[in-house]
């Protein structure tokens, strides 16, 4: 029986009529003489034209987090004539704004400004990483500011519990360490921010993505303008793969005074290359993905247990991973964990029904082409299929993969990646209430 | 680099935006835009946190849950399931003024939106069974975004009560535990059909549409809900301060110690000029490392670990009637500071009442803000929601595309007039203390 059939019968509501297909974009695709690949695409919405940057950042070395995020927080603070000041003014005056990211993947540069001065965005950021400062008072002020907005993210249960199951899936692989610590930032020196900055901020290997109401080649003209200056071949980075996880006891991380409890888990997944990948993303939905998952429905809908848990595929450039997040009132950890191990239980050992499939597949088809009908959220899209070689093809064809993804491989999905054995798993609050009734439930460890 | 442009040309958006009123008193508004195949939904009703009754803190939001449990034809998670087995999301949210319930679509699910949002404006289903369930949602909910956290509520849930005198104005908004655990169904009832009627609605529906397809589904499905009276709207209006006020708040999770600074501003409708003119002094104090504040505290002084200004309780400067504040809020590591902290801000708002701004300083900062402006309505729901509040709390939905004309207009002498308002003893500080010191 298919949603469609079941809601009839509720006759009034009424049908769906036909779909109706998006507009093909326009888009050109160029590799610059220094090896920057620029992606544009003409998208028609406001006079805004999106840039993202993205450049690999991968690396072993164990300075590198500390390292990496100092200079994300000082990259814009000065490059050729311009102050930090000057920069800051010259992107206002644009209309435009400038960020810096970075994680252990990538660096990324996210700006957008009105679309007539495009041009003048991208000489900015052609600026920033062929001519930076990295100027001794800016370094100090930053880095002091990272110390505290640091000491600020580790108060947060999500981010203990995120560096916990990090920790714990990874080991000492550089995928373990998402903050850098306090220590180690503060003996970072400007010089070696210019040392990584002419190491690993080179063109060859990174992406520039254009998204705005301008003809592509037009767009691509002005970032071989820009960029021309900016040199250097890719850096050679040699990182381990990444480790097996093999799941393992409950770890029970105490924060005192907790009026919550933070639980995450972790495994494996497939990354959106993969022939089995539609098949994965729709159990995923099915058990926690959206809000009408089976997950959500139960310990939100059913048992008020938790504001909301939530299941989601995170592609890296090493592996996907599967991750579960919930944060559930510190009285009821124990019988919320109960419910969800029975929900992987269910789903890994029992077929999905096709009425589940067929909400899902709509429910992905749907919020894909929301999602890439703004500019910034195709430049954002674009910039992180990039990594993977993907791109405008990728979103095209993807309903076309869902459409053509049946219930039994969806079951087969959930049994190989759902099984509650395959996670890694944590939960952070605090451990004078929590520790004994999870105990009682299965092997934990603290 | 580029130089500076002289003489910005500002754009403005454009929408082709038609009204239409039901004989049961639902104002809609409808804004065709056949770019992509996505529509929005929404319905905003002019009830929010400063109409709970006494008693019932937090009741407009937990209200809001029910809404989402069931209506007249359809059982509990029907409506989920309705709209994203089509593709679609949808969410609401509860404001100081208003509450708005919304969606997100593929173009060929229209009618379903429409006629979903219907079947709850007729009647949800409000049983004893939903409301301890859904009390318990939002009892996590304040855990997760206010009591297990660091800086959590503030200072939205905190300031006001140290701005304002009335309850309407100064209680918290997402509630206390005792007045959530005391609500009723009765209450639920009372509180939908006071609030809840045609009449004191807005429907918006942007995107891929035709208006006389869309105004006959409109018809089709809301025509049929009975006519009630509208609630006459109290004025929640409160005299300026007159001297300062302070006031401490703890919080167990903080490392380092935050102050909010509130100042009452000119009634954000009637007088919107001032409204705008605030609005750019705010992002001249602390939008980008080239703001005022930026420099002073952040990259000269040293005191600040982050400073924002802004207007609104939830940082929207057009979500509330009057009374609304402008907030400076501050990180800062030495808990010694404050005073230091005060007294910079202090002499950067006379620095610009006496002195006025520097030569292209505004023009730079009004580019930027009609430039987030613009980019803000890309996205379909954001357009949707944007047209019903503006009709909502403005009175009209047309002023969105006025907004950069109104703002190109805004002197440097307005600047100076509104910074020269914010006086200390027109202000309240409310500090944070942090409990969670290392």
């Amino acid at each position: 029986m298919t949603t469609e059939q079941k809601n009839a019968k509720h006759s009034h509501v009424p049908a769906l009529t036909a779909p109706r297909a998006p507009k093909s974009l326009r888009s050109a695709d160029a590799v610059l003489d220094n090896g920057l690949r620029v992606v544009a695409v003409r998208k028609p919405g406001v006079p805004i034209v999106e840039m993202r940057l993205r450049v690999p950042f991968l690396s072993a070395k164990p300075n590198h987090p500390a390292r990496a995020s100092l200079l994300a927080e000082t990259i814009a603070t000065g490059a050729g004539d311009l102050d930090r000041i000057g920069i800051a003014a010259a992107v206002q005056a644009l209309g435009g704004d400038l960020s810096i990211g970075e994680d252990a993947d990538r660096l990324i540069v996210s700006g957008n400004a009105l679309s007539t001065n495009l041009a003048a965005l991208l000489e900015i950021v052609a600026a920033i990483v062929t001519a930076p400062t990295y100027d001794r008072d800016e370094v100090a002020t930053e880095r002091a500011r990272l110390v505290e907005k640091l000491s600020i993210a580790r108060a947060r249960p999500g981010v203990i519990a995120g560096e916990a199951l990090g920790h714990r899936m990874w080991g000492t692989h550089p995928y373990a360490v998402d903050l850098p610590t306090p220590e180690a930032v503060g003996g970072v020196t400007p010089a070696q921010l210019r040392s990584l900055h002419r190491s690993s901020v080179r063109p060859a290997s990174a992406v520039l993505v254009l998204v705005g109401e301008l003809p592509p080649t037009r767009m691509i003209e002005h970032a071989r303008g820009a960029f021309d200056a900016w040199t250097g071949s890719a850096a050679s980075t040699r990182v381990p793969a990444l480790p097996t996880t093999t799941g393992g006891p409950l770890l029970v991380v105490d924060r005192p005074g907790s009026v919550q409890t933070s639980v995450r888990f972790g495994g494996p997944a497939l990354p959106r290359t993969d022939p089995g990948y539609p098949a994965l993303q729709l159990a995923n939905l099915i058990f926690g993905g959206y809000f009408s998952s089976r997950w959500t429905e139960n310990i939100r809908e059913d048992k008020g247990y938790t504001y909301g848990p939530h299941s989601r595929i995170d592609h890296h450039v090493l592996g996907s991973v599967l991750g579960l997040d919930v944060e559930v009132a510190t009285e009821v950890t124990a019988p919320a964990l109960l419910e969800t191990w029975y929900e992987l239980g269910k789903i890994a050992s029992l077929p999905v029904t096709a009425e589940e499939v067929d909400s899902v597949r709509q429910y992905a088809i749907g919020t894909l082409a929301l999602s890439t009908a703004t500019q910034a959220g195709l430049a954002s899209t674009l910039a992180g299929l990039a990594a993977f070689d993907l791109g405008l093809e990728w979103i095209a064809g993807h309903p076309a993969r869902l459409l053509d993804t049946s219930v039994e491989q969806v079951s087969a999905a959930a049994a190989q990646f759902f099984a509650p054995s395959a996670f890694t798993s944590v939960a952070v609050g605090d451990a004078s209430l929590i520790a004994g009734p999870l105990a009682g439930l299965g092997a934990v460890e603290s | 680099v580029a130089g500076v442009p002289r003489q910005p040309r500002l754009p403005a958006p454009a929408f082709d935006i038609t009204h239409h009123t039901l004989a049961n008193g639902l104002r809609v508004v409808l804004a065709p835009d056949r770019s992509a195949p996505v529509v929005g939904v929404a319905v905003l009703y002019d009830v929010g946190i400063r109409s709970e009754p006494e008693g019932r803190t937090g009741f407009a939001h937990l209200f809001e849950h029910l809404m989402f449990q069931g209506s007249k034809t359809l059982e509990k998670l029907e409506h989920f399931r309705y709209v994203q087995s089509s593709g679609g999301t949808f969410n609401g949210s509860t404001h100081f003024d208003y509450t708005n319930y919304f969606e997100a679509l593929p173009a060929n699910a229209l009618e379903r939106g429409l006629f979903l949002e219907a079947d709850r404006m007729h009647s949800p289903r409000i049983t004893a069974e939903n409301l301890a369930n859904q009390l318990d949602v939002v009892k996590n909910e304040i855990r997760v975004n206010v009591l297990n956290r660091p800086y959590g509520g503030f200072p939205w849930i905190y300031l006001p009560a140290v701005m304002f005198d009335t309850f309407a104005n100064s209680h918290n908004g997402y509630g206390g535990f005792e007045d959530l655990e005391s609500a009723t169904t009765e209450d639920a009832k009372d509180f939908f059909d006071r609030y809840y009627a045609p009449a004191n609605a807005v429907l918006s529906i942007a995107g891929d549409l035709d208006v006389d397809d869309a105004v006959e589904m409109v018809e089709k499905h809301f025509g049929g809900i009975k006519k009630r009276r509208a609630p006459k709207r109290p004025s929640f209006a409160e005299p300026p301060l007159s001297a300062e006020r302070r006031d401490t708040h703890h919080d167990p999770h903080a490392p380092i110690p935050a102050v909010a600074i509130g100042y009452r501003v000119p009634d954000p409708v009637k007088s919107l000029d001032a409204l705008l003119a605030n609005l750019l002094l705010a992002e001249v104090l602390t939008d980008g490392d080239a703001a005022r504040l930026q420099r002073r505290l952040v990259q000269r002084d040293h005191l600040v670990t982050d400073v924002a200004a802004y207007i609104g309780e939830f940082g929207d400067p057009f979500d509330e009637r009057d009374p609304t504040t402008f907030t400076i809020s501050a990180h800062y590591p030495d808990a010694g500071a404050l005073d230091a902290i005060l007294q910079a801000i202090d002499q950067e708002l006379a620095r610009i009442a006496d002195d006025g701004l520097d030569a292209g300083e505004l023009d730079r900062v009004r580019t930027r803000l009609v430039s987030v402006l613009l980019r803000d309505l890309d996205a379909v729901i954001s357009r949707t929601l944007e047209l019903a509040k503006f009709e909502l709390i403005h009175g009209r939905a047309e002023l969105i595309t006025e907004l950069p004309g109104r703002l190109a207009a805004i002197t440097d002498a307005d600047l100076r007039s509104a910074a020269a308002a914010l006086r200390p003893d027109r202000r309240a500080v409310l500090e944070l203390v942090a409990g969670g010191a290392r």
